[in-house]
């Protein structure tokens, strides 16, 4: 089965990110697809390349990078609540006129559309949120 | 940057919106997804439950908590073709409102009548 998922909640404040990793991880081992992993409201900040949590407990966005490469996991940050909160790509560095960027490996920003198409395309499409 | 998808698949898509208005973004940003989501040609529907049926209050005044009041983008969602607004009766009750404290024409529904839209739709997105 193809799965689209939702994840609207930021890393480490709120347990969302983790059941959408932990449900994503289950859904791959049991051989169904994830279509895409759409990132909303401050889900954004789990895209974030500069976090640095303490060494005994997991990382939030590195864990997500890893799955993404290893699974060739689609994981999008939505561009307009990207800028609102500073996530920043390096396309999004030079069109905004920023002196840095500070995306996470494998994860890419762009447009709410991506969404949506993520709600067409996958057979059951899952929000992790509040 | 919005490629509409050719693929011609109609889904019953239903923005569920739980939350007051102000206080937090996710009234406002999920506004946001139905906006940009109608130029997919999908089929749309909107649930206004608990706190979330303040949103529809009309005469909303933002201007003393600086945000913005994107409250006047509700009527306007008839030309996005976003017709089809469902608000909860009891939520609606329990906080003293009624169908005129509303700025736009909705349907109000029992919650057994929520749970068949709810239950009919194929993309639920929780706000």
């Amino acid at each position: 089965m193809k799965f689209g998922i939702l994840v609207n909640e930021g890393p480490y404040q709120h347990q969302a990110s983790d059941s959408a990793f932990l449900f994503a991880k289950a859904a791959i081992e049991e051989g169904h697809e994830i279509f895409r992993v759409f990132f909303y409201h401050d889900g954004v900040n789990n895209g974030t390349r500069l976090a640095t949590p303490p060494q005994d407990d997991r990382h939030i966005p590195n864990r997500w990078s890893e799955l993404a490469k290893e699974h060739k996991i689609d994981l999008v940050l939505c561009v307009a609540a990207a800028q609102r909160r500073g996530m920043v790509d390096p396309d999004e560095m030079k069109r905004n006129d920023k002196d840095a960027n500070n995306i996470a490996e494998n994860f890419r920003i762009s447009g709410l559309g991506q969404l949506i198409e993520a709600g067409i395309q996958a057979d059951r499409f899952i929000t992790f949120g509040d | 940057m919005e490629d509409e998808l050719e693929s011609g698949v109609v889904k019953k898509f239903l923005y569920i919106n739980r939350r007051a208005p102000h206080g937090s973004i996710y009234a406002h940003e999920a506004l946001e997804v139905v906006l940009i989501g109608a130029a997919f040609d999908q089929d749309v529907s909107l649930a206004f439950i608990d706190d979330g049926v303040y949103q529809l209050k009309k005469n909303q005044d933002t201007s003393d908590i600086n945000t913005k009041n994107f409250s006047k983008t509700y009527p306007a969602l008839e030309m996005y073709d976003v017709e089809k607004l469902y608000v909860d009766k009891e939520s609606l009750e329990q906080r003293g409102l009624s169908e005129d404290d509303l700025m736009v024409d909705v349907k109000i529904l029992t919650s057994d009548e929520m749970k068949k839209i709810i239950t009919e739709s194929e993309v639920i997105l929780n706000f």
